[in-house]
């Protein structure tokens, strides 16, 4: 049989496969939302993993670029009357070009200093967006209009859930292209020993930069749909924690797996959800089980569980 | 004219006088060696020869260009490869993907046609693969090449690391250390490796410790002691010179062979 879809698309059936059964087995409308957020998580970390889990390059800073792209569809309509759908578009454009003029210096310093630096810049982006409450509103944040798209407005969870299925279903395809091309064999070499690909040729600086701006991009549409799907924003969504949970998904599902940012968007999504019940013990539960999933399967999910199901030692 | 020339180069760190006014020409297509006992600094003179530190003083020269102080990327771009003495293999990709990266500088696609997969990306891939399967098959790594890198035995991950840097096409190629971990048969073959490589014209800066290797297949040998050069000479040359010997017995020798 011909093979209409390579072997390696299979985490994008799995995504188109996922967005169109999940809808039968949901009992409330509410989950159209929890699903609509999964899916707008799992772009922005499947941009992460790009830098970081085939890479190997860190970044502390990264809901910088979800602000960036919240504040774009925001600010926009709000101040200047442009089209939402086209704030999501220079919003990309104004995180790639943050990213590629902050990663130049940023991306030449290494392991703990590249996560301090890129802490640094999440950081200033959240503090212009507290500031700068003219435009932003400060820190109680403000309000975004709808998304229109061919004079229908984009309203509700449900009609999100399918933008947000049909964007990652794209952002998988391209990360899964990316990998098997010279670019993607460049970072992942890069990642192992950036000596040894300088010595072949890789231009090692520009590749690195390449990839933060690519990962910039996908945060930053990710934070536009968050801010959307909201209709409120804070600076809260561009801060340190949200940067951290960012991370926390890369890592949690699996570093240099597309697989794993799905699914390590679905747990740390869902699972706050689901613990709600516990009350004032919800964050220690919470804690407890990702610290219970790192010690279990500790090259992530993903990664380990694939492992294991291969037959080897996890 | 020399393919590469390295005129007084110094180099310290801290207080040890790593590389120390060495000056030595290497001419095209032949297997040039460069000894001495360990910390003589010869892996110091690959890591100033190849980009990857910066000389304090003195030149080198690549084909007759001044390529002092160019990064390892441009000097690769002009041809000039190595490998390493601590493998610096890509544990992430199998044995043939670590080749394929060797291609890198030969292709021609950029990240936006990467990013969609055009029909240019497929075609550059379809060719990067096989530029990269005949150059695993040079060094008899073939029927490796879908394992995972890391999985190679010490001396296969050797010979990967040549067939990545022939993959890259240089002109010169500096090996350090190629037979360490080698059995006798290896060392053989790695022989052999080495001499087809020099028939298509590249020319092989060797760093070796197994001196019948050395004296077998170089057509010069260059000899450090502490930094600075001892001698240089022919196989035969070199064999006889008393200070040389007196350099290896002097010190420990890695391999505990004698040089004679
Ligand atoms: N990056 C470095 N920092 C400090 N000392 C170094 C460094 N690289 C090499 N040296 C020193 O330079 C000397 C030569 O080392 P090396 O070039 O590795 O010798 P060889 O390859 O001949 O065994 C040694 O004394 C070594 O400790
Ligand atoms: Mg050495």
């Amino acid at each position: 049989m011909a093979r209409l879809i390579d072997s390696r698309y299979t985490p994008l059936v799995a995504v188109v496969f996922v967005a169109l059964a999940l809808p039968l087995i949901f009992p409330s409308p509410f989950y159209y939302r929890i699903g609509a957020l999964v899916f707008i998580f799992a772009l922005a970390v499947i941009g992460l993993n790009l830098l970081m889990g085939f890479a190997g390059q860190v970044s502390l800073g990264h809901a910088g670029f979800l602000g960036i792209g919240a504040y774009a569809v925001a600010i926009g309509p709000t101040h200047l009357g442009l089209p939402s759908w086209f704030c999501i578009f220079a919003g990309a454009g104004a995180s790639a070009l943050v990213a590629y003029v902050v990663g130049q210096p940023i991306l030449r310093l290494k392991g703990h200093y590249l996560a301090v630096a890129t802490l640094g810049f999440g950081l200033m982006i959240a503090i212009v967006l507290t500031n700068e409450a003219g435009w932003t509103g400060g820190p109680d944040g403000m309000s975004v209009p709808r998304l229109v798209l061919f004079g229908w407005p984009v309203h509700g969870s449900k009609a999100w859930y399918w933008v947000a299925a049909g964007t990652l279903a794209v952002g998988v395809a391209l990360a899964l292209n990316l990998i098997d091309s010279p670019s993607g064999r460049a970072l992942q070499a890069i990642h192992d020993s950036e000596v040894a690909a300088l010595v072949l040729g890789v231009r090692v600086a520009r590749k690195k930069l390449g990839v933060f701006v690519i990962s910039a991009v996908y945060a930053s549409v990710a934070g536009s749909y968050l801010a959307l799907l909201n209709g409120h924003i804070t600076p809260d969504l561009a801060g340190f924690m949200r940067s951290i949970e960012l991370v926390a998904m890369v890592v949690l599902g699996g570093m240099g797996s597309i697989f794993g940012s799905l699914v390590g968007a679905g747990v740390l999504v869902v699972l706050p959800q689901a613990l709600t019940g516990f009350h004032d013990y919800e964050h220690m539960a919470l804690g407890l089980i990702v610290m219970g999933f790192m010690i279990l399967l500790r090259r992530g999910i993903v990664p380990t569980l694939g492992a294991a199901l291969a037959g080897r030692a996890p | 004219m020399s393919i590469l020339q390295v005129e007084r180069l110094s180099i310290a760190f801290g207080g040890v006088r790593a590389i120390d006014d060495v000056t030595l020409s290497v001419p095209r297509a032949c297997v040039f060696s460069i000894i001495g006992p360990n910390g003589a600094g010869k892996t110091t003179l690959f890591n100033l020869i190849s980009g990857v530190y910066r000389p304090a003083a003195g030149r080198v020269l690549l084909d007759g260009v001044d390529v002092s102080g160019f990064a390892p990327d441009r000097l690769a771009r002009r041809g000039l490869s190595r490998t390493f003495q601590n493998l610096q293999i890509f544990f992430r990709l199998s044995a043939l993907e670590n080749v394929m990266v060797g291609r890198n500088r030969h292709e021609t696609t950029n990240v936006i046609q990467d990013l969609l997969h055009l029909p240019a990306v497929r075609r550059q891939n379809r060719a990067t693969r096989e530029a990269a399967l005949a150059a695993l098959a040079r060094v008899g790594l073939e029927a490796d090449a879908d394992k995972p890198a890391g999985s190679l035995p010490y001396g296969a991950m050797k010979r990967l690391e040549i067939a990545r840097a022939l993959a890259s096409e240089p002109q010169v190629l500096l090996l350090d250390e190629p037979a360490a971990g080698c059995n006798p048969v290896e060392t053989g073959e790695l022989d052999e490796i080495i001499r087809a490589i020099v028939r298509e014209g590249v020319t092989i800066v060797l760093v070796e410790h197994d001196m019948r290797l050395v004296m077998n297949i170089s057509d010069r040998i260059h000899v450090l002691a502490n930094g600075r050069t001892l001698t240089e000479g022919s196989a035969a040359e070199v064999r006889s010179n008393p200070a040389v010997v007196e350099a290896y017995l002097g010190t420990h020798n890695a391999r505990g062979r004698a040089v004679a």
